[in-house]
C-alpha cells in the first residue's frame, strides 16, 4: 500500500469504518511506514487535545445567557407583533 | 427499511417545536436554553470573536423562530439549527472582511496541507508540555489558521462530535465532501501543532 492511498482511508479508520480486511492492510502499513503511524497517531492526539481543551472561555455565563434569551424572545415578540 | 426512531431526546424537542409552531413561545425559549451553549461555541470556533458569537446566538435563534413552519423534521432539529448558526457565522465573517470569499468553498480551490510534511513525533504527553494558557493560546493560534470552511467542518464532527452525516447536512456538503475537507483540516491542524509539540532531541529544550 502507498502512503497516498493509506492517507485517503486516514478518516474512515479514525471513524472505525474499515472493514477487514483492508483495516489488516492499514495496521500493516503503520507497522511498516513511522511516517504514517506518526500521522496516525499525532492526528489521534489533535483531536483529542482539541476536544478535551476548553481553548476560549466557550462557556457563556448565565448572566449572558439570560440575557441573550430575553433579547432573543423580545425579537420573536416583535416579530410576531 | 424500518425508519429509525427519533431518540427520546430528539422526541421531546420534537414535541417543543410543534408547541412553538402552534405559538407556544415557552416551548421556543426551552429550544434556547437546550442550545444556546452549542450555537455559541460553533460560532465562536468559526468566526473566532466572542462578540460576534453572542450577535449570532442571536441571529441564529431568531432566523429559526422565523423559520420553524419550514423545518419538517427530516433532519434532527438540533442539525438544522446548527445549519443556521454555520450560515450566520460564515455571514458574519464575509461581512467583517467585506468581501464575498468566504464559504464552504474557498478552501477546496487550493492542495494546501493536502499531504503531511512535518514527521516528527510528539511527547506522549504534548497537553502538559505548556501551562494552561499558553496551551489555550497555541490551539487557538492555530485553529485560527484554518480556513472558515476547515474550521466549520472540524468543529462540527471533531470538536463537537457531530457525526459525519450531520457535519454534511449541517454544512451543506456531501459526505464524501466532508470526509475529504475533514482530512485537510486534521492533517494542517496536526502540521502546525507539530511545530509546538515534537519531542525535542534529548537535553535540549
Amino acid at each position: 500500500m502507498k502512503c497516498s492511498e493509506f492517507l485517503k482511508k486516514m478518516s474512515d479508520y479514525f471513524d472505525g469504518q474499515i472493514p477487514e480486511p483492508l483495516l489488516s492492510d492499514l495496521r500493516a502499513h503503520m507497522g511498516q511506514c513511522s511516517h504514517c503511524e506518526v500521522v496516525v497517531n499525532t492526528v489521534e492526539k489533535t483531536i483529542r487535545i482539541y476536544r478535551n481543551q476548553d481553548i476560549y472561555e466557550l462557556e457563556l455565563p448565565e448572566q449572558v445567557r439570560d440575557d441573550l434569551r430575553c433579547k432573543i424572545m423580545t425579537k420573536c415578540r416583535c416579530d410576531k407583533g | 427499511m424500518a425508519p429509525i426512531q427519533p431518540s427520546t431526546e430528539e422526541q421531546d424537542n420534537l414535541l417543543l417545536v410543534e408547541r412553538a409552531k402552534a405559538g407556544d413561545d415557552s416551548a421556543f425559549e426551552q429550544l434556547i436554553r437546550q442550545y444556546d451553549r452549542q450555537v455559541f461555541r460553533i460560532a465562536r470556533h468559526i468566526t473566532q470573536n466572542k462578540e460576534d458569537a453572542e450577535d449570532i446566538v442571536q441571529d441564529a435563534f431568531l432566523k429559526a423562530y422565523q423559520k420553524l413552519h419550514q423545518f419538517q423534521g427530516n433532519s434532527k432539529f438540533s442539525t438544522w439549527l446548527v445549519r443556521i448558526a454555520v450560515n450566520e457565522s460564515l455571514m458574519r465573517l464575509r461581512k467583517r472582511r467585506n468581501s464575498k470569499t468566504v464559504s464552504m468553498d474557498d478552501d477546496v480551490q487550493t492542495e494546501e496541507g493536502s499531504v503531511p510534511r512535518d514527521f516528527a513525533d510528539w511527547g506522549p504527553d504534548p497537553e502538559q508540555q505548556y501551562k494552561q494558557t499558553e496551551l489555550r493560546e497555541i490551539l487557538q493560534k492555530t485553529i485560527a489558521g484554518l480556513s472558515p470552511g476547515f474550521r466549520s467542518v472540524f468543529t462540527l464532527r471533531d470538536v463537537e462530535n457531530l457525526s459525519t452525516e450531520e457535519t454534511a447536512q449541517a454544512l451543506g456538503l456531501s459526505v464524501p465532501a466532508v470526509k475529504s475537507r475533514l482530512l485537510r483540516a486534521r492533517l494542517q491542524l496536526r502540521d502546525r501543532l507539530t511545530r509546538y509539540m515534537k519531542m525535542h532531541p534529548e537535553g535540549i529544550q
